[in-house]
């Protein structure tokens, strides 16, 4: 059930806020991981589109490896995001909306040249990692049921906040070796 | 958007709906506190130079308050805007003072690469209605109301 209700900002004038974080319900859930699908998306239509446009002769091998890895691996994890979501009582919004909307807007913040491409996947695996460990977090301070069981997806979430770890590593590595 | 973040913000919508310093009960009636918990972060928001507690006139926040809570305020426009037109939620409101703890500006950040927002962000925040004026949902909710009371 959720805690506020619109009725309450119109009634008052002064709306109430939550403070700290707890995961209390399927929807919530849900809505969380939505957005999870959503920065996930970000990362492989980046990836996809980075490597498009600089082209595989102006991208060194290195480069061209991490982008390819980083899509296969959002990709991977936006599946495994959806297959949690599907198993919980609630509706979702189809993949391909988000799908369009995230093609439709690349253009207007694509990086520019190569140190830009690093910095945005270093800034897309690190906001990556840093989501999953807020949802873990606002998840582990809840002693909720859901649908789906408890152990099971924070065990999920612990392999993708890992994966991220990883990335977050990986491209550190190459920045500073370019340094 | 912690604690801190959540609380310079509430205390600059209540600043521009009172016209004047945030009233302490109103301000832990906003944040679903005990005064004595408001007061306490009070005291907090006035050992980092945010904010200034004036005895049984209320809060106000610094200059240095006020671009923080600019700044929070942005990140909360954010997620009502990707709320209501990405993942479509019509509660976007409510639902948004629920997430507003578990994303930060880094996420934020994120989601604003696929948002249309609108160059006066945060100004276009309407305090009264805890909303983004520009966003459909209000003018659909106007239409709806202006209807009613036809």
């Amino acid at each position: 059930m959720q805690r506020h209700e619109r009725g309450i900002a119109l009634e008052s004038g002064v709306s109430r806020v939550s403070v700290g974080y707890q995961v209390t319900s399927d929807h919530q859930l849900a809505r969380l991981l939505q957005i999870g699908i959503v920065l996930e998306e970000v990362v492989e239509a980046r990836a996809y589109h980075h490597h498009e446009e600089m082209g595989d002769d102006s991208l060194d091998e290195e480069i061209r490896d991490l982008l390819s890895h980083a899509a296969e691996e959002s990709n991977e994890h936006r599946e495994r995001l959806e297959a949690v979501i599907d198993r919980l009582d609630v509706d979702s919004v189809p993949f391909e909306e988000i799908e369009a909307l995230v093609e439709a807007q690349y253009g207007q913040t694509k990086p520019e040249d190569f140190d830009g491409v690093l910095y945005d996947q270093l800034c897309n695996e690190e906001t990556a990692y840093k989501f999953y460990d807020d949802v873990i977090e606002a998840i582990e301070a809840s002693d909720a049921q859901f649908t789906i069981d408890r152990e099971e997806l924070l065990t999920t979430l612990r392999e993708l906040r890992e994966e991220e770890a990883d990335g977050v590593e990986e491209v550190t590595r190459i920045m500073e070796g370019r340094e | 958007m912690n604690t801190a973040d959540q609380y310079v913000k509430a205390i600059y919508l209540l600043q521009q709906i009172e016209n004047g310093p945030a009233a302490t009960g109103t301000l832990a009636d906003k944040m679903d506190v005990s005064p004595a918990s408001a007061n306490e972060m009070i005291g907090k928001l006035e050992s980092r130079g945010l904010a200034e507690h004036e005895k049984y006139k209320g809060v106000s926040l610094t200059d240095e308050g006020i671009v923080q809570a600019r700044d929070a305020l942005q990140t909360y426009c954010i997620i009502e805007r990707f709320l209501s037109n990405v993942l479509d939620v019509e509660d976007f409101r409510g639902e948004a003072r629920e997430l507003e703890p578990v994303i930060d500006d880094m996420i934020a950040g994120r989601l604003d690469t696929i948002i249309d927002r609108k160059s006066e962000c945060p100004d276009c925040f309407d305090p009264e209605s805890d909303a983004c004026e520009f966003l459909d949902v209000c003018d659909a909710e106007a239409e709806t109301e202006t209807e009613a009371a036809d």
